[in-house]
């Protein structure tokens, strides 16, 4: 069989135009579940980024060679049961899991959970709390303004704490809730990374778009950088220009990356 | 999770009807009266068998012999389509009508598919399946043809907006589609929103699906190649779906379960969105030479539509379907209408391969038979035979009627009554405050308001793609990454044209979305149409239905694109009152590089920029949609001039490619008010307008200026550095062009000077406030 792309397999010029530079040598796997919906999106960012995306499979049993791995938005399993409930169970996971956690080695890998991704890392425990249906009750899709709470993690060390950015915002199980204690220990731990600013679009506890764990490796997201990376072809800014603010999450990683390196 | 044939299945035992038994037994009643067949196509199914049919060969009959399965009101009409196609029609179409969806040539290797289709009725009866359902089977089509799905669109009709019963029907329609749509990771980049009493038990809800190519993964529809293996697979068959099988079930042949079944199919966007991706690697390892997705009619469909493709014959033992309801009949699965089913034709030496893909992607499947060169469909249940009849009569050769159709005796007085004469068209605005209120009035209207309550549904920008989408002309999505290769999209019909004029209205239709696709800048290629009407057997209807075909396939000769399929809904009326004719026109375009697409919007680096009118305006209120907010429906809808409309888009296009528009809307629906209220809505940018030139010029009042709905118009913004060269292009194709202001970033508003000024802001209000107040 012939290797050639799959019709709508990101294309290489976007990647060949960086090659050779540091940070193409930093893989950054995309993992695709059964419904995983943008995990081409994933890939492209990584290359207009500057990294290499690496396709992982779900039922892989393997990690392989990889950097860091995002997961992708999207309904895996159709969302049955609970959205990302089934998911969490695949084989792949469990290896991220355990790499993620620092169980493997005291170099955590870094992990980028976008929407689906988001609640794949709250069932998996990488993450607290969960997510339930919109206030609202309906799907939502809209340019969303985010406010960076926390700069200082793996996803988000090329923005300024306060910043404001944006992104697409697009889900229906996207309330972010958890209890009280967990809500308190993530402010006081600053574990809140990003907030929704002005109309809370699903109705979050304390307007929270996105957490990371205490030691800044995994990033939970509920909008969506992947769609925010080139002019043209993603969510307008508050000064009515595209915006590019996605990237930021991408070249975080592989700042950070090349750095360790 | 089972993957493949491996669970064993009993089948049932029925007192199966073979054709053993329907040749020793003539006298039997069937039911055929029940399944919706006439006695004439009753009596030319025993002459084509030469005997009684079996009840299985009944139930593929009736459905196969449907209107809508056969389109046989409608076919003498849907002639035109091929016999009006000129050479320069044919030069980049691959793939034209009858196969699931057509295919055009986009260049560099790369085809694209699209096709609009209907699920009126189903979501009527059970809005968010019927509608979900509906995205799933225009998505198969497209997968069908060996593209990968890249985005969809929803033409959609309603009642009047504050009839108790459209909420029900709004909300379940629009979140069906999102539910469906969204799982797929389809962005969903434009459609229509229209709300108008004559739709009100009847709602149409069309829904357009496009996807791409390379020109080697082409497939056709066809069982080739003798000795290759017939499979079934993606979800298992269940009861669901089928309409009349509930009778067949009923008759003699087995009375022990239960009767009535759910008429409309249930939708499961994960098995699909698997689906899609599991035929994609199928057909990058080129795995399937033929494969045909499964809609309405369901196997019947499927078997007789690739034997009758292919080299003639196939044979397929029924007992092997994987079945949701062990308990369905022979009829009944042929029938059933499961989604999210592919059938595929794939040589013995591929097998093996194929099985793969499946278990990849936990896909159950089940081998049913193979190819042969018999000539014949021949199915059998557990080795007897129930169905040897010709594919080609089941799929291909059903009845095909003349029906009887006359003008309505009706129309003259309605042409006669134009909206100027009337009393509603006599006391109109005309002071700055008069139509400053007129303007927010139009655009916080049922079908001029902001339909982002709708669109904010539905993701747009799954893909990473989309580069235009609703609220601008059309939606645009890239095809190739490296070399922005891509499609831009439009949808459009006006009812109350159509119904003023069926012949002009579906060419308006035509007109508008040309205009469209030419306004994003991208140059216009291929037709598709869902032609929405009421009863066939009413012979005005059928006047209105002669008249649009006609209408539209001559429109497509003069514009040089041809219609590459699309879809026919009759029987959309209540008693004896039927819809407004409406046909939906969809129209694809093509741009090199979609970087080059123009919004319809001033944009935020636009400052100082000149507004310019290209076209004339005339007294052309007839059918408008200000005539429609003083309830006035007659006269004649807006003249139609091709040439005009070839012109314009040369111009347009031309402006955008060599960078001298920033931003283009083109004028229909509300006129100039409409134009220019979005055009100062889409970035939140603000202008300053005059109308006196214009009025002078066209010998036209404000008011008319303002709402006429004169076609073969746009308004462009064009940076001050390309204005003589912009106004040298359309003065040497003689078109007229006209300065109307500036486009002002400070300004906070849209000032038509002497007239009135309205802010951005109390325009936004009354825009945008319409649908939440109804909807929630």
């Amino acid at each position: 069989m012939s290797e050639t792309p799959l019709i709508g397999d990101v294309g290489t010029a976007a990647g060949a135009a960086l090659s050779g530079t540091p940070l193409s040598g930093a893989r950054i796997g995309v993992v695709t579940f059964p419904g995983t919906l943008d995990d081409r999106d994933a890939a492209r960012a990584v290359k207009l980024a500057g990294g290499t995306p690496v396709a992982l499979w779900h039922a892989d049993s393997e990690l392989g060679d990889v950097d860091a791995v995002v997961l992708p938005g999207g309904f895996s399993y159709g969302d049955y049961l609970r959205a990302g409930a089934i998911a969490r169970f695949a084989p792949l996971m469990s290896k991220i899991t355990k790499a993620a956690s620092g169980a493997a080695s005291s170099n955590p890998l870094p992990v980028l959970g976008i929407c689906n991704g988001f609640q794949i890392l709250t069932e998996a425990h990488l993450l607290p709390g969960s997510m339930i249906k919109n206030d609202h009750l309906k799907f939502i899709c809209r340019d969303q303004a985010l406010r960076v709470e926390n700069n200082r993690t793996a996803w988000t060390n090329q923005f300024e704490e306060g910043q404001e950015i944006t992104v697409v915002l697009k889900n229906q199980d996207g309330q972010y809730v958890a209890d009280e204690k967990t809500l308190d220990e993530l402010e006081g731990e600053g574990r809140v990374a990003f907030r929704y600013v002005g109309w809370n679009p699903n109705g979050s506890r304390r307007g929270i778009a996105g957490i990371t764990n205490a030691a800044g490796n995994v990033l939970g997201l509920m909008p969506h950088p992947e769609h925010a990376v080139e002019p043209g072809f993603g969510p307008l800014g508050a000064d009515g220009h595209y915006s590019t603010d996605g990237l930021g999450f991408f070249a975080s990683v592989l700042s950070q990356l090349v750095d360790a390196k | 999770m089972t993957a493949g044939n491996r669970t064993v299945q009993t089948a049932p035992k029925f007192n199966i009807d073979t054709v053993e038994h329907a040749a020793g037994t003539p006298d039997v009643e069937l039911p055929w009266a029940e399944l919706g067949l006439k006695q004439n196509e009753f009596e030319e199914i025993v002459k084509l068998l030469g005997r009684r049919p079996t009840a299985a060969e009944l139930a593929m009959y009736s459905v196969m012999w449907s209107e809508h399965c056969s389109y046989k009101s409608s076919k003498v009409h849907l002639r035109q389509f091929g016999e009006k196609l000129t050479d320069e029609m044919k030069k980049d179409m691959m793939v034209g009508i009858g196969e699931n969806a057509g295919v055009t040539d986009l260049g560099d290797g790369w085809a694209v598919t699209f096709k609009v289709e209907s699920h009126n009725h189903p979501s009527f009866v059970e809005p968010y399946q019927g509608a979900a359902t509906g995205i799933g089977g225009i998505v198969r089509d497209i997968i069908s043809m060996g593209a990968r799905p890249v985005a969809v669109m929803d033409p959609l009709r309603f009642g009047a907006i504050d009839h108790p019963d459209t909420p029900r029907l709004v909300h379940g329609i629009v979140s069906g589609i999102g539910g469906y749509g969204n799982s797929l990771g389809l962005p969903n980049i434009g459609g229509e929103v229209v709300f108008d009493s004559v739709y009100q038990a009847n709602p149409l809800v069309n829904a357009l699906a496009v996807g791409v190519l390379r020109h080697e993964d082409l497939r056709l529809a066809n069982a080739s190649g003798v000795g290759n293996r017939v499979v079934l697979f993606g979800a298992r068959t269940g009861g669901d779906g089928i309409g009349g099988a509930s009778v067949l079930a009923s008759e003699s042949f087995d009375d022990s379960k239960p009767s009535k079944r759910p008429a409309v199919q249930v939708g499961d966007p994960f098995a699909e969105k698997v689906l899609i991706e599991c035929c994609l690697e199928l057909f990058k390892h080129s795995l399937v030479e033929g494969i045909q997705d499964l809609g309405a009619a369901g196997i019947s469909c499927a078997t007789s539509e690739l034997a009758s493709n292919g080299d003639g014959g196939m044979r397929v033992e029924l007992t092997s379907v994987l079945l949701r309801d062990p308990t369905l009949t022979p009829g009944e699965i042929l029938m059933s209408e499961s989604q999210e089913r592919m059938m595929a034709v794939v040589t013995p030496e591929n097998v093996a391969e194929f099985e793969k893909v499946m278990e990849k992607w936990d896909v159950e499947f089940s081998w049913l038979g193979e190819v042969t060169d018999s000539g014949r469909l021949v199915i059998t249940w557990d080795g007897e035979t129930i169905v040897d009849v010709d594919p080609r009569t089941v799929a291909h050769e059903g009845p095909v009627y003349n029906r009887p159709f006359h003008r309505p005796e009706w129309l003259d007085d309605v042409q006669k009554d134009g909206f100027r004469a009337s009393s509603a068209g006599k006391s109109l605005p005309a002071s700055g405050e008069e139509l400053k209120a007129a303007v927010l009035e139009l655009m916080a209207s049922p079908n001029m308001c902001d339909k982002s309550w709708v669109t904010r549904q539905y993701d747009s920008y799954v893909g990473g793609n989309t580069t235009l989408a609703s609220p601008d002309d059309a939606g645009v999505v890239r095809v190739d990454d490296e070399t922005g290769l891509g499609v831009a999209i439009s949808t459009d019909a006006n009812g109350r044209y159509a119904y003023l004029d069926p012949y002009a209205g579906a060419q308006l239709a035509l007109a508008e979305s040309y205009r469209n696709v030419a306004t994003s800048g991208a140059v216009p290629m291929a037709v598709t149409d869902c032609l929405n009407f009421g009863s066939p057997e009413d012979p005005e209807v059928m006047w209105q239905f002669a008249e649009a075909v006609r209408g539209l396939a001559d429109a497509c000769q003069t514009l040089g694109i041809p219609v590459t399929g699309g879809n026919v809904s009759l029987y959309n009326q209540t008693g004896t009152t039927a819809i407004h004719p409406t046909p939906v026109v969809g129209v694809l375009g093509k741009f090199d590089d979609v970087a080059r697409r123009t919004p319809s919007g001033w944009q935020q680096n636009a400052d100082g920029q000149a507004v310019y009118l290209l076209g004339t305006t005339r007294d052309e209120l007839d059918g408008s949609e200000f005539a429609n907010l003083r309830g006035h429906l007659g006269g004649l809808p807006p003249k139609l001039d091709l040439e005009a409309e070839k012109t314009l888009g040369a111009i347009v296009i031309n402006a955008s490619r060599d960078g001298m528009v920033d931003s283009a809307h083109d004028l229909s629906e509300g006129g100039l008010a409409a134009a220019l209220s979005e055009m100062v809505l889409r970035f939140g940018v603000g202008a300053r307008v005059a109308l006196d030139d214009l009025c002078e010029r066209d010998g036209v009042d404000a008011f008319t200026a303002l709402f006429s709905e004169s076609q073969a118009r746009a308004v462009v913004a064009v940076p001050r550095s390309e204005e003589v060269r912009f106004n040298d292009m359309a003065n040497a194709r003689q078109f007229p062009v006209l300065r109307l202001g500036v486009v002002d970033v400070l300004a906070t508003s849209l000032e038509v000077q002497g007239l009135f000024e309205l802010p951005i802001a109390e325009l936004r209000e009354a825009h945008e406030g319409t649908l939440p107040k109804y909807f929630g």
